[in-house]
Formats: structure tokens, C-alpha cells, sequence
């Protein structure tokens, strides 16, 4: 009788437990962090889920805050009468949380198998399996985008990284991002072409072109110089060309006015 | 025996390697006639739409009706981009040609500008008339001085691939196409000059550079190297590498280095008051512990530390463990484009990365801003009907022009896109109107 009772309890205070498990799930949900305009991860993964659940968002839940996230958040905003700011600061997230389910496990596995899929509330969970975009499954976090510079690529940013990589592969830092720097400033000239790609293949403009070194795989570092010269960095100072002053062959190289010297190269006008 | 068999064995390898040899021969010849071949048909079409763009220039003089006008300029602006992609294919790099480039371009901005003018109520002035009899001369002599070159190399056989060669080996001496280039690019710089003059061509408006206004003394190399210490966070006994910058730099100023083992941190700054144009840190950055949001935060304190104020955040991303945001000056709730920062968080610590503060300072100063002469109402007149308006804001923009205009800013969406459009606050203009990415699905590349 007694074992009875105990165990009766013991079953008791599981479920009890088991509840108070949920319970702490449901707060736990977002990390506490604001999450605005730009940001990357797991909380802009649910963040896009919970709108889309209530049928604010209809937009790919790709874990990047862009554009139409932003708008969705506003509008939930709105209908929940607060402070429209686009941030998904404690009270958003809170109201998000009461007013939305969030089915973290089934979210990510679609997301892992690239499936398109809606998580609208009311109506079942269907995945469109006809749609797989196989992509390999290996990344470590669930993004499935990544956020661009406006007007850019991946693609553009991978091909300057290339050129960056090739041409000052042995440069400090800031002659990365001024090398980088160069090829937009001339994209921005009249002398030159108008892309990316044009100034880079201009025949005879880079010697890493020239020898192929352009082809040798770049490093994190010369992407992140890419990035930080796209993003308005310019420590070479509106510079048109740089030239080696060791190896340099053309006698005009040397009448340009200088800027000034980053390691080994010397920029000018 | 063995003697036999080495014999025989020998001269299958010799046979071997002269078919070999002869294979790799052929291939080399081959790429290098692509190559040549490549050089040949940007050449000649370059001479071909300089020839065309003579004509093309010769028949406005020629034309009355407007009607006919628009396209004939359209038409113009075409030619002188193809003619200029054209140069720019061809292996000239080091070869000074730049100012035919800007020629070239030049007379496709005139032309742009003009045809997309209404010329019924703003037909060509006298003025700009004269400049398309100065642009229709001076095409008609690059014209035949390339022609001439075509002809030479035609007759002689001349190679591009002789032209790379001699440009690489530094032989310029006696080169026909060479020759003819440089005559080109003489004579067009003679042009430069006289068209400036006439005010219509080949003058970029610069926009004036606030940094000179800027109060302060020049810093003595002491102060430099102590505002380096303090602005980079460096140890007050470390010494800091100073150099001035050269002739070419638009305003002087001062370049501050140094670095350690994990750390890279370089600075400029105008050398009359100490400014800081561009700050950049490089070190190896741990796991992230701050938000977005978190380093906005950090951004603004440290703008506000650098005494740029009423700075507003207009933009931010995260990218791999940085922070990017940029910032807009603000006047009394309107927004001014030209006058903006960047400014780069680490996720981990809250350190500050860098900072681009040219834009804002050569740009800033005090704006004397008119009220606006149409209502935000007014001005949603001019907006596509489609686009659903989500904010509207006053702001100040350069245009087209290279001038400030004061405009609505509307950010609207239409078929789940964002954009941006502006409108003039005076006459309704659509000023700019742009489409918001920002955001891109992520290839396997190794990023």
C-alpha cells in the first residue's frame, strides 16, 4: 500500500516535472539578445518561423534578417498594438512566444534537407519534397543565406577575394583591403570598365591575372579585406593604381603622384 | 642484341618526344593566334565605332526635329560604351590611354544627360550645340589617326602579340601601333583641356571638401603618435610607426601604424586637426558573445566618443562574428546621405574594428535646409501606385548631377521586394528609386 502510494507520487512529480520541462522550453525559446535588422542565426530561424506561423512572414525562414522580415515583425508590431521599431527586443519576443507555436526540431530538419516548407498555423505541416535543393547538408549552422552588401555577390565577393589573394597574398592587412579597394575605386572611374570582373581582366592591369596566380585558392583573410573595402574601407586613399617599386618596369608607373606606401606596394593617382 | 633493342628503344623515344614536342608547339600556336584573334576584333571594332560615333555626331549637327534627337543621342551614348569597352580590352594596361577612355566617356554622359531630356521644352543651347561641333571634330581626328594605325597594321601584318611583347620588355621605341596610340592619347589631351574650358564636358563637378574647414593646428609628430596610441588602443611605451602622405593624396594626413603578434592596427589622420579618416584593426576574433544589436550599441557610444554626433543608424549586417553598421548624420529629423560612417564591431568582445570617416567629413557642415514645397502627400503623387508605402522620411541626396537636393524617402514593397524610392521635395522628381537586397541564398562555396 505504502510502495503504492509512493510510487503514485513518484509518477505524480514526473509528470509534474515533465510540465514544468515544457514550461521552461516555452520561455527558453529565443536567447535573449535584441534581434534587428541584419542579424544571422537560430533566433532569426525561429523569430521567421513564429511570423510565418501567424502569417505575418511568407518569405524563405532562411535565418538572415533582411527585408522582409523586418516589414513582417513591424506589422506583427502593429496588430499587437506596440512600439513599431522592427526590433525584436523582450516584449516582442514574449508576445511572439504566447501568440505562436514553434516546432524547433521540425523546422531545422526541413531546413537541413533543404526542403521548401511552410509552418503556417492551422493547417498541417506539409513539406514540398518535389523541391529538394540538395544542398550539402554539412553546414554547421542552419542558415541557409548570407547577408550581401548591396549590389554584390558571393560570386563577385569570391572573384575580388581571388585578385586580392593573388596580387598582395603577402601585404599587411590594410594593403589587402586597399589592393581591394583599388579595383572599386576604378569600377567608380570613367578611365575604367564598369564592373568588378572588366577591371579585373582588363588585359595587363593586374600581374596576378597576367601568371595565372589569380587562380590560386584566397585565404579568409583576403575575403574579409573584400568585405571590409565593399563595406567602405579605402586605405589607400581614392587610389587608381599601385605598382612594386622593385619590380616595377614602366617608366609612367613613376610619374603618377603618390598617395602613399602600404608594405611593398605604392599607391598613386 | 641489347645494342639493338637500346637503339630501338631510343629512337621510339626520340620519335616520342618530337611528336610530343610538335603536339605541344601546335597548341601553343593556337592559343596564341585565340589570343591574337581576340586583340584583332576589339581593334578593329574600336576603329569601326569611332568611324560610326564621327558619323553618328555629324548627322545631329545635320538634324531639326526633336523627335529625332532622343534616339540619335541614345544611339551616340551606345557607341562611345562600346567603343570604350572595346579599349579596354585591348592590352594596353600600362600604356597611358586613360584619357581617351575619358573621352569616350565624357561624350556618353553628355549625350546621356541630354537625351534623356525633354527637348521640346529644353532644346540644345547654342552652347551645347558648339560642344557637339568641338566633339564632332575631334572624333573625326582619333577617328583618322586610328584608321591610319588600322591600315598600317594591316598592311604590315602587324600583331597585337608584338604589342604585348614590347609593352612587357619595356621596347616602346618603334612600334607602329604603339606610336599611333600615343598620338591619339596626345591629341585628346589637348581636347580635355579646351572642352573643360567650355564647361560642359569633362568637368566632374567636385562637390567642395569640407576637411579644410575643419578647425585645428597641424599635430606635431608627438601628438600623432600619442592620438595613434590612444585612438588604437596601444600601450603608451609602444612606438608607433608615422609617415605622411605624398602628393597625390587629396588632403594630407598621416598614416599610424602598429602591430604585434595577434594584432595589425592602422590609422589616418588629417594632419590640420587630427581627424580620423579611416581606422582599421586586425586581430583574430573569438567565439561571439554580442548581438547585432548589442554592438549597434557599442557603435553608438564609440561615434559619440569621437565627437561625431547626431548620427543615426541606417544599416547593419552581420558577417561571420563583425558588425557592420553605417550611419547617417541627422538635421533636425532629416536624414543626409553624403555625410555617413562605417563602423566595425567584433561579436566577441565588443572591440571596435574600424571606422570610415571620410565621407563624413569631407561632406559635413552646416545645411542651410529649405522647408520642402510639396506635402509628403504631394509627393506620394509621384510614386508607382503599386508599391505599398511601409515609411516615409524626410532626406538630403546627391543626384545624378552632383547636387544636394532635399527628397521624400518612401520605403514601400511591391511583389515582396523592398524599395527605396526618393522623391524631390521641390518639383517631384523620382530623384532614385532602388531595389533592396542584402540578403542572398548561400552557395557551397567555402565561406
Amino acid at each position: 500500500m505504502r510502495t503504492k502510494k509512493i510510487s503514485l507520487l513518484i509518477i505524480f512529480s514526473l509528470f509534474l516535472l515533465l510540465f514544468i520541462n515544457d514550461d521552461n522550453q516555452e520561455i527558453k525559446a529565443f536567447s535573449p539578445q535584441v534581434i534587428q535588422h541584419g542579424a544571422v542565426g537560430d533566433d532569426v530561424i525561429e523569430l521567421q518561423a513564429r511570423l510565418q506561423y501567424l502569417g505575418f512572414y511568407n518569405g524563405n525562414i532562411d535565418g538572415v534578417f533582411g527585408w522582409g522580415t523586418y516589414w513582417a515583425l513591424r506589422n506583427f508590431q502593429y496588430e499587437f498594438g506596440m512600439e513599431i521599431d522592427g526590433l525584436a527586443g523582450e516584449e516582442t519576443k514574449n508576445k511572439l512566444v504566447q501568440a505562436s507555436e514553434y516546432d524547433e526540431a521540425y523546422v531545422k530538419e526541413q531546413i537541413k534537407q533543404g526542403n521548401r516548407f511552410t509552418h503556417y498555423g492551422g493547417t498541417n505541416k506539409q513539406s514540398d519534397t518535389g523541391n529538394q535543393q540538395n544542398q550539402e547538408a554539412q553546414q554547421t549552422d542552419n542558415t541557409t543565406a548570407v547577408n550581401v552588401p548591396q549590389g554584390f555577390s558571393q560570386n563577385d565577393i569570391q572573384l575580388m577575394a581571388n585578385a586580392v589573394y593573388g596580387e598582395a597574398r603577402g601585404e599587411p592587412y590594410e594593403g589587402q583591403v586597399a589592393v581591394a579597394a583599388v579595383i572599386l575605386n576604378r569600377v567608380a572611374s570613367p578611365s575604367f570598365p564598369d564592373t568588378v570582373s572588366g577591371v579585373i581582366f582588363e588585359p595587363r592591369a593586374f600581374t596576378a591575372v597576367a601568371d595565372g596566380q589569380i587562380w590560386l585558392t584566397p585565404n579568409e583573410t583576403a575575403k574579409e579585406a573584400v568585405l571590409d573595402a565593399i563595406n567602405g574601407w579605402d586605405p589607400s586613399s581614392n587610389a587608381l593604381y599601385y605598382f612594386n617599386p622593385d619590380t616595377a618596369t614602366s617608366p609612367w608607373i613613376w610619374t603618377r603622384p603618390q598617395i602613399k606606401q602600404i608594405g611593398k606596394h605604392i599607391f598613386c593617382k | 642484341m641489347i645494342r639493338w633493342i637500346t637503339i630501338g628503344a631510343l629512337t621510339l623515344g626520340l620519335i616520342g618526344t618530337a611528336v610530343w614536342g610538335y603536339q605541344e608547339h601546335q597548341e601553343k600556336n593556337a592559343i596564341l593566334i585565340q589570343a591574337e584573334n581576340s586583340y584583332q576584333k576589339s581593334f578593329h571594332e574600336l576603329t569601326y565605332y569611332m568611324d560610326l560615333l564621327n558619323d553618328e555626331i555629324g548627322t545631329v549637327l545635320a538634324m531639326n526635329s526633336h523627335e529625332r534627337l532622343s534616339p540619335q543621342f541614345v544611339d551616340i551614348w551606345r557607341i562611345a560604351s562600346e567603343a570604350n569597352t572595346n579599349v579596354s580590352q585591348l592590352p594596353l594596361g600600362l600604356l597611358p590611354f586613360n584619357k581617351t577612355e575619358e573621352f569616350l566617356s565624357d561624350i556618353g554622359d553628355f549625350t546621356y544627360r541630354t537625351a534623356i531630356r525633354n527637348l521640346d521644352d529644353d532644346p540644345l543651347t547654342s552652347e551645347e550645340t558648339k560642344v557637339l561641333e568641338d566633339l564632332y571634330v575631334q572624333a573625326k581626328e582619333i577617328k583618322d589617326e586610328l584608321r591610319h594605325v588600322q591600315h598600317m597594321a594591316l598592311e604590315n601584318n602587324l600583331r597585337w602579340m608584338d604589342v604585348q611583347l614590347a609593352l612587357v620588355n619595356n621596347d616602346q621605341s618603334d612600334n607602329t601601333i604603339i606610336d599611333g596610340f600615343k598620338t591619339v592619347e596626345k591629341q585628346v589631351e589637348g581636347y580635355t583641356e579646351a572642352n573643360s574650358q567650355s564647361g560642359l564636358i569633362g568637368v566632374s563637378t567636385k562637390p567642395q571638401n569640407h576637411i579644410e574647414d575643419l578647425p585645428g593646428e597641424k599635430l606635431t609628430e608627438k601628438e600623432v603618435q600619442d592620438l595613434g596610441r590612444t585612438v588604437l588602443g596601444v600601450d603608451q611605451s609602444e612606438e608607433m610607426d608615422v609617415t605622411s602622405s605624398g602628393d597625390g593624396a587629396d588632403i594630407p594626413f598621416y598614416t599610424v601604424s602598429y602591430h604585434d603578434d595577434d594584432k595589425r592596427a592602422y590609422m589616418d589622420v588629417t594632419q590640420k586637426g587630427g581627424y580620423p579618416l579611416t581606422i582599421l584593426i586586425e586581430r583574430p576574433i573569438g567565439e561571439k558573445k554580442l548581438s547585432l544589436h548589442d554592438g549597434a550599441e557599442k557603435a553608438e557610444e564609440y561615434l559619440e566618443q569621437m565627437n561625431i554626433e547626431n548620427m543615426e543608424l541606417y544599416q547593419s549586417m552581420e558577417l561571420d562574428k563583425v558588425g557592420m553598421y553605417s550611419f547617417l548624420y541627422n538635421q533636425d529629423g532629416i536624414r543626409v546621405y553624403s555625410d555617413s560612417v562605417e563602423v566595425k564591431v567584433a561579436l566577441d568582445n565588443g572591440d571596435i574594428l574600424g571606422l570610415t570617416a571620410e565621407n563624413y567629413y569631407s561632406n559635413h557642415h552646416k545645411r542651410e535646409i529649405a522647408e520642402p514645397t510639396l506635402s509628403e502627400e504631394d509627393a506620394l503623387e509621384y510614386v508607382n501606385p503599386n508599391i505599398k508605402i511601409e515609411e516615409a522620411d524626410l532626406a538630403i541626396i546627391t543626384n545624378d548631377l552632383d547636387e544636394e537636393v532635399l527628397v521624400y524617402e518612401f520605403l514601400g514593397t511591391l511583389n515582396n521586394e523592398t524599395y527605396r524610392i526618393f522623391i524631390n521635395a521641390e518639383d517631384g522628381t523620382e530623384e532614385m528609386v532602388e531595389k533592396l537586397g542584402g540578403k542572398e541564398l548561400k552557395y557551397s562555396l567555402d565561406f
